[in-house]
């Protein structure tokens, strides 16, 4: 097949609708929503591209995709060629084009989408990531890089990490990932809901980086089992990407009524620990009639669509500002709504009442308005005085984020945190200790995985380069 | 996969299993807990430390069967293995020479008190240990904190063992008398107990330091599940505990977040209840 159809015919192409599950059979299973693009559609989407010269959807990308040679492939009906570029460049694009907010990063820098609509460089991702998961007998073997002789720590099994692990073992290096779970992936299996990114396709990625030579050890947690001392004295250069931490609280009355759930927990006893999903798993998790998601963002939407998906039958976004500011993909709230989640807007939170025998009755809010900008442009909501709102709620689920995790660096005195308790880095991810390197929540605070891999991706070349010279 | 070297009935339904874990045997120091998975789907299981042989590369563990995952992990016979143990976890306890102390045991908990008294005494603490239970079959390392312990009494709310009574008669009787007065006191047990053991202390203005259970998942501070009310203070009992001053727990909300699961399966808790 070829790729030589003029402009005209490319800009006749109108982009391809991602097939999904029926909203309302979908709101009660955990299976994936999105069904992913045929390849007729993917190829007829891909042709879409105008190949420009500004490639300006590669400087979207934290990881630098080189987009428009994994499209044009994909354009002439090469999916091998495809794939290699895509795996080359990406150490977990099956996961990235499910994951990532394009619509902020390769598809805003678009041509296409200046005049209409985007070339939909997300689905075309996870189309060619899925069809390389499923036909590895196709592709060529990745190439076994000679071994250099050094030995790198991973420290934390998310996708900083599994990034950084990617790129070093292509090099060379010997990889030792460690992880303070029972499993794989962090943030990708404890965090986001098999309906959104399943189990199996994080389990196919990492295995073809064991199949490469990674070697992963969980149950081992850096800064309690071993510390970053250790490491240091047994391997030439570590990473860490152990990931955002403690959940922040609420700070308001009621905090620990039986019901309450921090996002992490409420995710971590369904999406790690199976709540939920099977008659015989043995975790419990309360399912409300009535549940309440304090937050907005990516985490609030997983929260509020697996309570749906647990039975409530209302489950409320609580946001202080309006829908327009929301931090969330714009898919997950498009799905979020289809699947009959409620949005309550210019709501802050002020207390949570219980019944007698502590259990959560309801969620009382602050009536907001939108007033000045602030100094990040966005307007700050300020109270509307006297007036509150009282959601009837069974369950509320914190998601406003998470703090440092102090258990490593408080055991690495020497490394130099932010006030937030943050580890601090350069430009090329390199800490303030000689060897050490990091990325991912850790350095940002609550972030990304796609920005957790860029940092993964940049670490990974910090830490080659100072292997070399070592 | 972490081996199991011994398995020990000591009590109805309380195990003692030495286990193969060598990173844990090294690293570990008094008062501090694994978290263990049996197998594939079984449950995360917070199970204080009670012993550990570096050079063995061993930990001893004190396991009651109280659910389907804590059943499966005592049912792990010596040469089989356990799938996941994280840790050590926590904070250790605080180890100071303070002089007289006492430390009190209630029921199972008594396992979680055994590894912090014998470091209290190594430490050079006169060390009064109280242990008590329902009764006699479910006292257990009596002989273990004998060795160590300037005196040890044990009752039983029966007496089928020991004196007739309960713990905090046997601390009434030390309180009273400032010439055995503890200058700290530890207790491990029921939160009705330990409670019951801080109301005690309170009008001396006696340190005292409880072990807390409360339902955790990661043990890592991730998942904020095992939050309490110290003072007016939030704390993660897997990171800033599971120690804490007894004097300013709320136990009111430990006891009722401790029944959030009741009508579940309630498994997921450090042994001590």
């Amino acid at each position: 097949m070829t790729n030589n159809l003029s402009p005209k015919e490319r800009l006749a192409i109108s982009r391809a609708l991602m097939p999904a599950q029926d909203p309302v059979a979908r709101s009660r299973n955990f299976k994936e929503v999105n069904l992913g693009l045929d390849e007729e559609s993917a190829i007829k989407e891909a042709q879409r591209c105008l190949l420009c010269k500004s490639r300006n959807c590669v400087s979207g990308c934290p990881v630098g995709v080189s987009i428009p040679e994994f499209v044009g492939a994909l354009a002439e009906g090469d999916l091998a060629k495809a794939a290699t570029i895509l795996q080359r460049d990406n150490a977990l694009p099956a996961v990235c084009g499910r994951v990532c907010p394009q619509e902020a990063q390769c598809e805003a820098e678009c041509l296409r989408g200046k005049k209409g609509e985007s070339v939909a460089i997300g689905n075309l991702e996870r189309f060619v990531a899925d069809w390389a998961l499923h036909h590895p007998q196709q592709l060529a073997p990745v190439e076994t890089a000679k071994s250099r002789g050094k030995k790198v720590a991973v420290v934390g099994c998310g996708p900083a990490g599994l990034t950084v692990a990617g790129e070093l073992i292509g090099k060379g290096h010997d990889i030792t990932i460690f992880e303070a779970l029972h499993d794989t992936g962090g943030v990708l299996r404890y965090g986001i809901p098999e309906f959104r990114l399943p189990k199996e396709i994080i389990d196919i990625e990492i295995d073809r980086l064991v199949a490469r030579g990674v070697k992963i050890e969980c149950n081992v947690i850096i800064g309690k089992t071993l510390t970053l001392d250790d490491l240091q004295k047994e391997f030439d250069a570590v990473f860490l990407g152990n990931g955002a931490g403690l959940p922040v609280l609420l700070g308001i009355p009621g905090e620990n009524l039986n019901g309450v759930y921090a996002a992490n927990e409420y995710l971590t006893r369904v999406n790690l620990m199976g709540a939920g999903q099977s008659e015989e798993c043995t975790t419990p998790i309360v399912r409300g009639k009535r549940v309440a998601v304090i937050g907005a963002g990516n985490t609030a939407m997983d929260c509020v669509r697996t309570a749906r998906r647990l039975g409530a039958e209302a489950a409320m976004i609580v946001y202080r500002r309006e829908e327009a500011q929301m931090p969330a993909r714009l898919e997950e709230v498009h799905h979020a709504k289809e699947e009959g989640v409620q949005f309550v807007m210019l709501a802050s939170p002020l207390e949570i009442g219980g019944d007698t025998d502590d259990w959560v009755r309801w969620l009382r809010c602050q009536k907001m308005m939108l007033g000045e900008a602030d100094a990040s442009g966005r307007r700050r909501p300020v109270p509307v005085e006297g007036e509150t709102i009282l959601l009837d709620a069974d369950v509320v689920i914190n998601a406003l984020g998470t703090s440092a995790n102090p258990l490593l660096t408080a055991t690495a005195p020497d490394l130099v945190l932010n006030r937030w308790g943050n580890i601090t880095v350069d430009a090329n991810a390199a800490t303030s200790l000689p060897g050490v390197f990091a990325g991912g929540d850790i350095v940002r605070g609550g972030a990304t995985v796609i920005l957790a891999m860029g940092d993964g991706k940049r670490a990974a070349q910090s830490i080659d380069n100072y292997l070399k010279s070592s | 996969m972490f081996p199991v070297i011994k398995n020990d009935l000591i009590a109805p339904k309380l195990h003692r299993l030495v286990v193969s874990a060598p990173r844990v045997a090294v690293a570990r120091k008094a008062g501090q807990f694994v978290i263990v998975r049996q197998g594939v789907g079984e449950e995360r299981i917070p199970l204080t430390i009670g012993d550990a042989d570096p050079q063995e590369g061993t930990i001893t563990l004190f396991v009651q069967a109280i659910g389907t995952s804590t059943q499966k992990i005592v049912n792990t016979p010596a040469g089989g293995s356990l799938l996941d143990v994280a840790g050590p976890l926590g904070m250790p306890t605080e180890i100071k020479t303070w002089g007289r102390v006492a430390c009190v045991g209630g029921g199972v908990g008594t396992a979680v008190l055994y590894p912090m008294a014998k470091a209290l005494a190594a430490a050079g603490n006169e060390v009064t240990t109280i242990i008590g239970g329902r009764s006699k079959s479910i006292i257990i390392l009596a002989d273990e904190l004998a060795a160590f312990s300037h005196d040890l009494r044990i009752s039983t709310d029966d007496g089928s063992a020991g004196c007739k009574g309960f713990v905090t008669d046997s601390l009434g009787s030390l309180l009273v008398d400032e010439a055995v007065r503890p200058q700290a006191v530890l207790a491990v047990g029921p939160a009705g107990m330990m409670r019951a053991v801080a109301e005690q202390t309170r009008p001396y203005g006696i340190h005292t330091v409880v072990s807390l259970n409360p339902i955790m998942i990661d043990g890592t501070g991730m998942c904020g599940g095992c939050r309490v009310q110290i003072g007016d203070e939030i704390k993660f009992a897997c990171v800033d505990g599971p120690e804490f001053d007894g004097h300013q727990v709320h136990f009111d909300g430990l006891v009722k977040r401790l029944a959030m699961y009741k009508a579940h399966e309630e498994n997921c808790r450090l042994l001590a209840s």
